[in-house]
């Protein structure tokens, strides 16, 4: 070390001369800087380096806070700074310096406050505001470099919501004399593609244009951008493939300036570029792929210089090659290209070979073949990289033939491996090669087993419930089952007796599941040893709390077998039982209350053998058991806890929202809210509300807790399936009945022989070693030949037995069902597992059952998926939840039609309630000369008109001069004609249903059921009626509250009534209200506004149609919107405006509106996530029907 | 795709780090110490491409200094091998045979040329000239 310094100081006077030589910086070795420098480099030790960091920070400390440190001073502190930050020491303080000197300094000062900035902040940081004005300035500097130092920090960093401040000004650049200022203006706009892509598609055109641009480096800058907009959608830019062709042909032929070359190869990495795009335009797209053969072809063989730039620019034609529509005569010069790089001595060509091998043997599993000799070296290469891309390589060759071979050399590997993220990504292959291509039950368990030891608590948490589920759903044929379940569970007890200690709970939570469901399988194994080995592992410390609840869980279905009075142990009864109960006294006093909850439940099953059958039954049918997932047996206590004031639920990222809301400015929740909601999102998005549903349901069940911890972790990691699609589908081919097992296991596995014609490999002289490796080499590449040059992956498998196959589904409820089975996340099915038993006493089919009445009993067909199987299809409950559904509006019309109900008026849609409908403002009160109490309605109504509006003056007195609509009608029998009209009250939408009694007789016990989903219906008023006389008119009236929005949502009810001697009826109505509704305009200041603006999350961005274009055009839409989505326009500036809405007395949306290129650009913000989205529809078909 | 640019010496001190993507400084020793472990410890035969968590570590070394660029999976290795190979060209051109002390006592300088080479994780400019011409302007304002 010493000599280092030594050496390092006896170089500084050289280095300094050569400094002024280039003019650089006036660096002396006696400045602050300089003495820094030289004390980095004089370190020895953490230490000291944490004592001269914290004393150079001080020192920063000081010197900025100094009024007399000059802008030299300062950029000189500023890179000290990076140098704290760069060894790991905040300098946070000096965050607002670098802003500062990069607004104050001249030119280099000024450089480097603009690289202090894009070093030291993120996206996302609040200072970052700070530094629009100095952007905006220097972007309009007269100065070029100080133009170009400001794009280049705009290309790095920059306030995504401030992108529209100075996009004019950066388009402008676009056409700039200069092309490095115009190069830069496509890299900022590159930028802004990234972090905003709907603010710069107005400027498409202009990509064109830099693409077209007469520099190179201008047209290589727009290829980011095209790349990656190709990425997002190939099919918008086939157009462009002639250009891209053109270019390419150009740079590969030398036509750009030499000094673009890199020893001697010209412009590679545009080149690489280029060829990056062509393989994306031209994937699935002949005639696409046919203009880009010659130029492929060109630049294969125009790379003929032997230099690694060359060779990446290789490696990415054959990636092409392979990607676009296949020619054949450039298949076999790219084949001859990655034989080079295998066979390359230089070990980076040899990656990059079985790189491109791995790549391609999807297509064209032959090469794979032909390389066998020297993948076979490689797999046992010294450099643990190319072993582990061979391994890659070989995972996607693998079939039912060579997969013992191959999943062997993968444990070897994993086996010697001590990185996580390899193990975690290995084992999930292993496992998904064992499900598909497992030859026989044997060697499946021990695959499976060696996994579960191997990864440990690292692996995906899927792969155990997997392979419960695969257990637990069995295959098609009974015999099957019955021995794979033997077999693990004969397996797991000679685990269990030899050395558990070194199992990971993973493993142990799995082997207690089997053993507690299938040890009764095996006949010769008595229950009480199961119990005594499961026993014993309650008695580890090692063993975590969750494992053992799983295990306690284990031993409960374990207690019958072992006597507890139903005898079926035989002689071992008694110690079985004696067992049980010391282990449940042992821990009915235990610290972790849930191992003591589970303690006492056992106690009291193991004493109630009946109870027990009925709890946790043996051999259950997993298939038939089906989760609620909707809840919807809940719907009746949720509705009385409402009715009876209780605060209606709100989704966890709602909650969290609001408070965010509260806290306004708050520094902090940014960052810390965006995990949760993401996780409170998956949670909602996908199945597992049986989750929820199991843990409000059965709250005191002590089970759910390992798992839900399990879950909760395992959504987040973008969970690969492990279950192809085929493991799914039932449209596989029949099997054949027990027969199937035995046949394929017959090929026993470790003898390779050589069949499906592998290819025998190159005839080597066959000394020992080589004979090894060739025996090796057929037992990895057998059955490879005979599918032939096809695609090996992208066949859908047809050709190989699948091992292990999913049940039919005996409730077949079609594909469907099945599929979306498949979306379920795996701890679903570990619940069901877990609890299936007892979801079955659970408290769900007696509210499913009350709420049947209620449903419309045609809806029965769409709740196949989730009645259960074993249970006659009800109409369930599901019915009712569902109504909330996109499909609920046409059943219900359906409803309309085809009800029995008689004389159902002819409304063929869902009244609606808001086509065409305008809002009566509060003018002042009708005089209402007619009627404006109920009973002088009579002539109001007549009776031969039953459809005809009824006047608006029965509205209610406190309700009369709000805004609302025209009274609609709903429905309509001979004796019954309802219909009604929305009131705007500003904290709710009251409706109110207006009956008329158009007959001459009164009705009796008219009633009124409204409901709807997504709105919380409350506060009824008239909605039973002993009588209504008649010829009379009543109203009743509901408020509704949209706490969540919807663009639309369906209000759907009956009224029923029975006539004074006749039988009862009952009409459907329905009626679909729009979020415009519930909208409030929402009036503040200015001021306020902006404040608000920053203070929201939500953003959505869009152009919409403008009206008037030759008159006033913003003021005219805005007024519009104003009108028929009563928002308030907060101000209009030039060619912008601002307005703002809530929802309700909830929520507030802003919306920042401009004109710009002939549309009205609309930025909404609004703390609640589907808000803008749904207020955008509305705005959109506001200006669209004008 | 390039997700970090780091220059370390092989005492392990980071020279130079800059981060595309943003990783909390907390952090980014420790993702340091752990680089420079995968990539110092590897013999002159072996790859130059390393592993490290879901993406790749290509690197290489000029005499005490090695330069280690983190990417994705997705990008072409070799590409990027002999990307470095022209940073350390553009900087030897610019200080006329560089040495690990130039690129010390002129951090920002070092900074500002990546800066013209790698943008967002993209490789934007390849041409040494133009690389250095906004640098050059710059030295020659600070002169005047």
């Amino acid at each position: 070390m010493s000599d280092v310094v030594e050496r390092t100081l006896t170089a500084l006077p050289g280095l300094l001369s050569l400094d002024l030589q280039t003019g650089a910086g006036k660096l002396s070795s006696t400045s602050k800087l300089g003495n820094l420098i030289r004390s980095i480099t004089e370190l020895t030790s953490k230490h000291d380096e944490e004592k001269l960091i914290k004393r150079e920070l001080a020192a920063i400390k000081e010197q900025v806070s100094s009024p007399n440190t000059t802008m030299r001073q300062m950029k000189e502190t500023m890179v000290r700074s990076i140098y704290c930050e760069m060894l790991g020491y905040e300098a946070d303080f000096t965050y607002i310096h670098a802003i500062k000197l990069a607004q104050q300094g001249s030119v280099l000062e000024k450089r480097v406050g603009y690289l202090a900035v894009s070093l030291f902040l993120n996206e996302n940081h609040e200072l970052l505001l700070l530094l629009v004005n100095t952007v905006l300035k220097d972007l309009q500097s007269t100065n070029l470099i100080e133009v170009c130092m400001a794009l280049t920090v705009v290309s790095q960093i920059f306030p995504r919501d401030m992108i529209p401040a100075i996009l004019p000004l950066v388009e402008e650049k676009l056409n700039h004399p200069k092309e490095i200022i115009r190069r830069k203006a496509v890299q900022a706009l590159h930028k802004f593609y990234l972090i905003a892509p709907n603010q710069v598609q107005h400027i498409h055109s202009k990509f064109r244009k830099a693409l077209c641009d007469k520099d190179p480096g201008v047209m290589a800058a727009s290829l980011h951008i095209y790349l990656q907009m190709i990425k997002e959608s190939a099919d918008s830019y086939r157009d462009l493939a002639g250009s891209f062709v053109t270019i390419l042909k150009q740079v590969v032929g030398g036509k750009l300036p030499v000094d673009y070359n890199y020893h001697s190869v010209p412009a590679p990495w545009v080149q690489i570029q280029l060829l990056r795009i062509l393989a994306l335009l031209g994937k699935d797209d002949q005639s696409t792929s046919e203009l880009m053969y010659d130029v492929l072809d060109e630049s294969i063989r125009r790379a003929e210089i032997n230099h690694n730039i060359t060779y990446a620019i290789l490696f990415e034609c054959v990636k092409t090659i392979y990607t676009i529509h296949p020619k054949e005569e450039l298949l076999e010069k790219a084949a001859k290209c990655i034989g080079n790089f295998v066979l390359s001595p230089k070990i980076n060509l040899k990656y990059l070979g079985l790189k491109a091998l791995t790549y391609v043997v999807q297509q064209d599993a032959n090469l794979a073949l032909q390389h066998q000799m020297t993948i076979i070296e490689c797999l046992d290469h010294s450099d643990i990289i190319i072993k582990r891309e061979t391994l890659e390589l070989l995972f996607r060759i693998t079939n039912a033939q060579n997969v013992t071979v191959i999943v062997e050399k993968m444990l070897d590997f994993l086996r010697l491996c001590h990185e996580d993220y390899a193990i975690i990504d290995l084992v999930a292959k292993v496992a998904e090669l064992a499900e598909k291509y497992a030859p026989d039950n044997r060697w499946f368990i021990e695959t499976m087993s060696t996994i579960f030891t191997v990864g440990g608590e690292l692996m995906q948490p899927d792969i155990p419930s997997n392979f419960l589920r695969l257990l637990a759903e069995g295959s098609d044929s009974v015999e099957d089952d019955r021995l794979l379940r033997t077999y693990a569970v004969d397996s797991y007890v000679s685990l269990l007796q030899t050395n558990p200690t070194k199992l990971p709970q993973r493993f142990l939570q799995v082997i207690s599941w089997v053993l507690g469901e299938y040890s009764h399988l095996v006949d010769d194994l008595s229950p009480c040893l199961v119990i005594d080995l499961l026993v014993r592992l309650l008695e580890r410390p090692a063993v975590a709390s969750d494992t053992r609840s799983w295990v306690m869980t284990a031993v409960g279905k374990l207690s019958t077998g072992a006597g507890g009075g139903t005898g079926a142990g035989g002689g071992t009864a008694e110690g079985g039982a004696g067992l049980v109960q010391r282990v449940s006294q042992q821990h009915s006093s235990s610290l972790d209350t849930q191992l003591r909850q589970q303690a006492l439940e056992l106690q009291l099953l193991s004493q109630d053998p009946e109870l027990h059958t009925r709890v946790l039954p043996r051999g259950a049918v997993w298939g038939s058991l089906e989760v609620d997932s909707s809840l919807s047996f809940l719907d009746g206590f949720v509705s009385e806890a409402l009715a009876r004031g209780a605060a209606p639920y709100k989704p966890p990222h709602q909650r969290q929202e609001e408070l965010r809301q509260e806290k306004a400015l708050s520094l902090e929740p940014y960052a810390l809210s965006l995990p949760i909601s993401l996780s409170s999102c998956s949670i909602a998005d996908r199945q597992s509300p049986t989750l929820l549903s199991i843990s409000s349901g059965l709250s005191g069940n002590s089970t759910e807790l390992p798992h839900r911890a399990g879950s909760g972790s395992l959504k987040l990691e973008g969970v690969k399936r492990v279950w192809g699609k085929d493991g799914y589908l039932p449209q596989r081919e029949v099997p054949e009945g027990p027969s199937i097992l035995q046949e394929a296991s017959a090929p026993a596995p470790q003898t390779f022989p050589q069949q499906g014609g592998a290819l025998t490999p190159p005839s080597a002289d066959p000394s020992e070693e080589d004979r090894d490796k060739q025996q090796l080499a057929s037992s990895l590449f057998v059955g490879l030949s005979s599918h032939n040059s096809t695609c090996l992956m992208g066949k859908p498998e047809a050709p190989v037995p699948q091992r292990f196959r999913r049940k039919h589904k005996n409730t077949d409820s079609a594909s469907a069902s099945s599929s979306s089975d498949s979306s379920h996340s795996p701890h679903d099915a570990a619940n069901h597992f877990l609890y299936s038993s007892l979801l079955e006493e659970g408290p769900a089919s007696p509210i499913m059952l009350a709420q049947n009445s209620l449903a419309p009993p045609k809806r029965t067909e769409a709740n196949g998926t989730h009645t259960r199987g074993d249970t006659p299809v009800l109409p369930t409950a599901n019915g009712v939840a569902e109504v909330g559904d996109q499909e609920a509006p046409p059943s219900l019309t359906m409803a309309n039609e085809e009800a029995p109900s008689p004389g159902v008026g002819r409304h063929r849609d869902p009244p609606l309630l808001m086509g065409g409908m305008k809002l009566v403002q509060p003018c002042p009160p009708h005089p209402a000369p007619r009627a404006s109490t109920q009973s002088s309605a009579e002539g109001a109504d007549p009776p031969q008109l039953p459809e005809l509006p009824p006047e608006p003056d029965h509205l209610p007195p406190e309700l009369r001069n709000l805004p609302h609509s025209d009274m609609a009608p709903l429905a309509s029998d001979q004796s019954l004609s309802l219909s009604c009209c929305r009131v705007h009250r500003e904290d709710a939408l009251v409706l109110v249903l207006q009956m008329s009694n158009a007959c001459g007789a009164a009705l009796l016990d008219v009633s009124v059921e409204l409901q709807c989903h997504e709105l919380k219906v409350a506060s009824l008023r008239g909605n039973a009626l002993e009588s209504l006389p008649a010829q009379s008119v009543r109203v009743c009236w509901y408020t509704l509250l949209m706490e969540a929005p919807h663009t639309h949502v369906m209000v759907t009810g009956s009224v029923s009534y029975r006539e004074e001697s006749g039988p009862s009826h009952a009409l459907e109505i329905s009626s679909k209200l729009s979020l415009a509704d519930f909208l409030r305009p929402l009036v503040l200041s200015t001021e306020e506004y902006g404040k608000l603006w920053l203070s929201l999350s939500q953003d959505v961005k869009q152009n919409l149609t403008l009206l008037d274009p030759d008159g006033d055009p913003l003021c005219s839409s805005l007024s519009v919107l104003k009108d028929k989505l009563q928002l308030h326009v907060v101000d209009i500036i030039g060619s912008e405006g601002i307005v703002a809405c809530k929802l309700l007395q909830g929520a507030p949306c802003l919306l920042h509106c401009r004109v710009h290129a002939g549309a009205l650009a609309v930025w909404l913000r609004s703390p609640v996530p589907g808000l803008p989205d749904c207020l955008l529809y509305h705005l959109q078909r506001a200006l669209q029907e004008r | 795709m390039i997700k970090f640019f780091l220059m370390v010496n092989k005492q392990g001190q980071t020279r130079l780090s800059k981060y595309y993507e943003n990783v909390d400084i907390s952090k980014r020793a420790a993702l340091e110490a752990d680089v420079v472990k995968g990539c110092l410890s590897r013999r002159k035969d072996e790859c130059s491409f390393v592993e490290y968590k879901d993406y790749k570590l290509v690197y290489r070394q000029y005499a005490a200094l090695y330069i280690v660029v983190g990417v994705t999976d997705t990008e072409n290795e070799l590409s990027i091998y002999e990307l470095v190979h022209n940073f350390i060209e553009v900087l030897d051109k610019y200080f006329s045979r560089v040495s690990e002390l130039d690129i010390m006592f002129n951090l920002d300088k070092v900074h500002i040329i990546l800066d013209e080479m790698i943008l967002n994780g993209h490789v934007v400019e390849t041409n040494k000239n133009r690389i250095l011409a906004p640098l050059l302007v710059l030295d020659k304002m600070v002169e005047s």
